[in-house]
């Protein structure tokens, strides 16, 4: 389908390529952009991915987009997707300025995408595979019943978060190990990537049969952050097709996880380049002042929240500023020629995730120009702001970011009373669960494990540990 | 690189999982119907067709922080000093956040969902109806239903007929290629069904709706009471195109009222139950012969009438009940008294003793707000079919 207006768009994209990649030396993945309209637009928003499996939940955030949308109260330019080829979903009702604008930003993000160590290990080919997870899961909905299936998506959902950020050490360490010594007398599975070396000797019928039964298995005893891994490789309730879809959100999670990782980061530098960009394609008089205002949209503070958008393009440009025009103590003590700025920001684009991000660039001027500060509930009533010292500031907003914004659990016992029941611990570091939440997920557990489950956590600065048997909670 | 603009018109995934989501949302409806129907913002809609009802089931629940122990980090426009309050509790400075884990938003307590007050009319009158409705000589009373009759090429995409659709994409295909096999789909191959409206035609009713408005029925009763009536006016004039409804009000002294004094008007003093069965029983001989007309009394009281006046209560109930199809009385206890009873004096116990013919008597005691959606299909469920 060829019109005028995709002709023009092509053109628009081989200008700011030009100047993205030869002028800059932004280092992006090809693309492939579709223009496409609102309802499409916020079903890629909602989904995360294209072509990603049904569930309600997916359909509640649609639902809600669509209706902000349609009701003129926000409105997504772009959707973006890490893979390569990488895929950007431009909105029909954009204007050519709008496009413009979000074609820049789309080749920031997938710049990142493409040279961010976190996303090194992110699989490209996601949109595939999240397709064929989506006939799997008709598969499984077809042959065990939409609601089975939608009942037990609810139960793994809930602690979808729960997998272990650098999981792809353990997949690369299996693999090494499971090449040297491949026991010939076993069929390759197709999850064998997820299991341990001892587990596929356990499946290969290499058993020693000297295991008394009673015994920890040594998988079961250790801590393990990885929620989602474990009650699938462990519970003792579960069906085959039910490991398969835990495998299969677990892979997903994987995929998300360096997007949780460097949300400040991505917007920040997409923003930066953005603006560079657009500086140099030649607009017409009435589209600068389109693009202004705009761009001052996106990155605009927003009174009492946090603009990732906003802090990540501060960031970047202070670096810039920084490294471009050392103080006569940075020069001296560390060194900095000045006029490395560009470099510079290319270095830390590449290797840090928000929380070193914020770590090592947040300064204490740019504390104060951002005006940021730490507020709390004070009496049950007043959000209150507490505190303004930078480095306390810094210090929180890393620790809000900690385990992506969620309560660190671990499971600590697979074998617990030696009944098999699950002991999970909550990681305290002084904020407390939401109580009802976690009652609520605890049940969710117990429906993936099948047999006890306990979480330890902590409750006015003492020791609970909740419980639920499938009938009743009880904590203590 | 490449620019496409491809055709989405037949994308429907966010479509149907949002239809999924809804459906759960029926789901939980239905489920929790006994606490919607006595829901305040639906009883005091005020004529609004869409009311928010929390909803607990629909919560992604998931490990988190209780957002009200945790500290923030916000911006601010530049003199932020420590002690300033920046919102308060309910609706903090934190708006919406976006994309996956943003994780620090409000703990809303629940999700509320949006309901269209028809949608739970719907639910709510799925298995209810007028029973003992009998063939009267005059005023058939019409009722309408929608059937799907034809088939066009033209509609609504709500309803498309797949089926066809396919079978003329085939046809299409066959005539075109000489293979008749499902192709691309054009506009031409899609049929749609359309619907035709009927006229049914059902006896006529008049419902006699009574309330006693004395001194004794406080807030709560008057509350059950107007809940109730709320859903069986909206239940007639929805299900029953022409169904008459009198309003009658009593204390002492019964007189009959419009719609709209019915519901709002408060009084006070004792109560003389006998007073509103008298005037139904002349408005009744006066207005609809029951010759003519199916009649539906219904009362609500709770129950503390004037001692000396029980004895003609009931004989006029009884007389009542020789005139119409069903007679309900429902008696409004003291709120949260579920497990308290009052046994004897109060009319309900005296009626199921005393009364002469029980069977089209429906007697029901309402003591909490969850009551009040039982009581609505005791008194309209399935009885008296032939």
């Amino acid at each position: 389908m060829v019109d005028r207006e995709v002709q023009e768009l092509e053109k628009a994209v081989d200008q700011i390529w030009e100047i993205a990649t030869t002028r800059f030396g932004l280092d992006p993945f090809p693309v492939r952009f579709e223009i496409v309209p609102a309802s499409v637009m916020y079903e890629v928003g909602s989904y995360a991915l294209p072509g990603r499996y049904s569930h309600w939940t997916f359909g509640k955030a649609y639902h809600k987009m669509k209706m902000m949308y349609d009701f003129g109260l926000s409105k997504i330019y772009e959707v973006v997707i890490n893979s390569n080829p990488s895929y950007a979903f431009l909105l029909e009702t954009n204007s050519p300025t709008q496009n413009k604008l979000v074609i820049a930003h789309v080749l920031g993000h997938i710049d990142f995408f493409k040279n961010n160590v976190y996303f090194s290990k992110t699989n490209r080919r996601m949109v595939d595979e999240a397709a064929l997870h989506a006939r799997r899961m008709a598969d499984y909905e077809f042959k065990y019943g939409r609601k089975v299936v939608e009942e037990f998506l609810d139960a793994v959902l809930s602690i979808e978060e729960h997998v272990d950020p650098n999981f792809f050490i353990r997949k690369q360490r299996e693999r090494a190990d499971g090449e040297d010594e491949k026991k010939p007398n076993r069929r390759e599975g197709r999850y064998d990537d997820l299991l341990s070396k001892e587990e596929r000797e356990d499946q290969s019928g290499e058993n020693d049969g000297s295991g008394d039964g009673r015994k920890h298995k040594p998988s079961l005893a250790a801590p393990e952050k990885d929620l989602v891994f474990f009650l699938m490789k462990n519970s003792p309730s579960l069906e085959p097709w039910q490991r398969d879809v835990m495998a299969m959100l677990h892979e997903e999670m994987e995929y998300f996880i360096p997007q949780l990782q460097t949300k400040i980061m991505n917007e920040g530098w997409a923003s930066i380049w953005h603006s560079r960009i657009m500086r140099e394609v030649d607009l017409p008089t009435n589209e600068h002042l389109e693009f202004a205002e705009l761009h001052a949209g996106v990155v605009s503070p927003h009174k009492g929240q946090l603009n990732p958008y906003y802090l990540g393009y501060k960031i970047f440009e202070d670096i810039e500023k920084r490294w471009d025009n050392p103080t006569a103590e940075e020069r001296e003590k560390f060194g900095r020629r000045g006029g490395e700025g560009r470099e510079k920001m290319f270095e830390v684009r590449e290797l840090e995730s928000d929380i070193s991000f914020l770590r090592n660039y947040l300064t204490e001027e740019l504390c104060e120009e951002l005006d940021l500060f730490v507020y709390q509930l004070i009496d049950e009533e007043d959000w209150t702001v507490t505190e303004k010292k930078w480095e306390r500031v810094r210090d929180q907003l890393a620790l809000n970011m900690t385990n992506f914004g969620f309560p660190y659990i671990e499971v600590v016992d697979g074998d617990y009373d030696g009944n098999s029941e699950l002991y999970l611990m909550h990681r305290y570091e002084g904020v407390e669960l939401d109580m009802k939440y976690a009652r609520k997920t605890l049940e969710y557990v117990y429906k993936i494990w099948g047999r006890d489950v306990h979480l330890e956590t902590q409750v006015d600065e003492e020791p609970v540990v909740m419980h639920y048997d499938g009938h009743e909670h009880e904590e203590e | 690189m490449s620019v496409q603009r491809n055709d989405w018109s037949l994308q429907r995934k966010g479509q149907i999982d949002q239809d999924r989501h809804k459906e759960r949302v029926r789901d939980a409806i239905k489920k929790n119907l006994g606490s919607i129907v006595s829901n305040e913002s639906i009883i005091l809609s005020d004529g609004k067709r869409v009311v928010k009802v929390p909803i607990r089931s629909l919560d992604e629940y998931k490990f988190r922080f209780d957002y009200r122990k945790k500290k923030h980090v916000g911006t601010g426009d530049g003199n932020t000093k420590v002690g300033d309050v920046i919102g308060h509790e309910g609706q903090p400075g934190q708006g919406p956040g976006t994309g996956p884990g943003a994780g620090d938003q409000p703990g809303q307590e629940y999700y509320e969902a949006e309901v269209d007050i028809d949608e739970i009319a719907k639910l709510i009158f799925e298995d209810l109806h007028l029973p003992y409705l009998e063939e009267k000589a005059k005023h058939a009373v019409p009722s309408k239903t929608t059937k799907f009759t034809e088939i066009r090429r033209s509609g609504i995409l709500s309803n498309l007929d797949k089926r066809r659709s396919i079978m003329e994409n085939i046809k299409r295909q066959a005539r075109e290629t000489g293979d008749a096999r499902i192709g691309p789909f054009k506009k031409e191959d899609l049929r749609y069904k359309t619907w035709e409206e009927q006229m049914t035609f059902e006896s006529n009713a008049v419902v006699i709706a009574m309330m006693d408005v004395s001194g004794s029925m406080g807030e709560f009763k008057k509350y059950i009471a107007r809940s109730f009536y709320f859903w069986m006016v909206r239940f007639l004039k929805t299900k029953y195109d022409n169904v008459k409804i009198v309003f009658i009000s009593h204390h002492t002294e019964a007189k009959e009222v419009t719609e709209e004094q019915f519901f709002t008007q408060g009084e006070s003093g004792g109560t003389v139950v006998s007073s509103a069965y008298r005037l139904a029983l002349d408005i009744i001989g006066g207005r609809f012969p029951s010759s003519d007309w199916n009649i539906y009394p219904f009362h609500f009281s709770d129950g503390d009438n004037y001692y000396s006046d029980n004895d003609e209560a009931v004989k006029l109930a009884d007389e009542l009940i020789s005139t119409c199809n069903l007679f309900g009385y429902g008696e409004i206890g003291e709120e949260g008294a579920s497990s308290y009873r009052r046994s004897s004096g109060a009319l309900l116990s005296i009626f199921k003793d005393r009364l002469r013919s029980q069977d089209r008597f429906v007697g029901v005691r309402i003591d909490d707000k969850e009551d009040v959606y039982p009581a609505l299909k005791e008194f309209f469920g399935r009885r008296g079919e032939a």
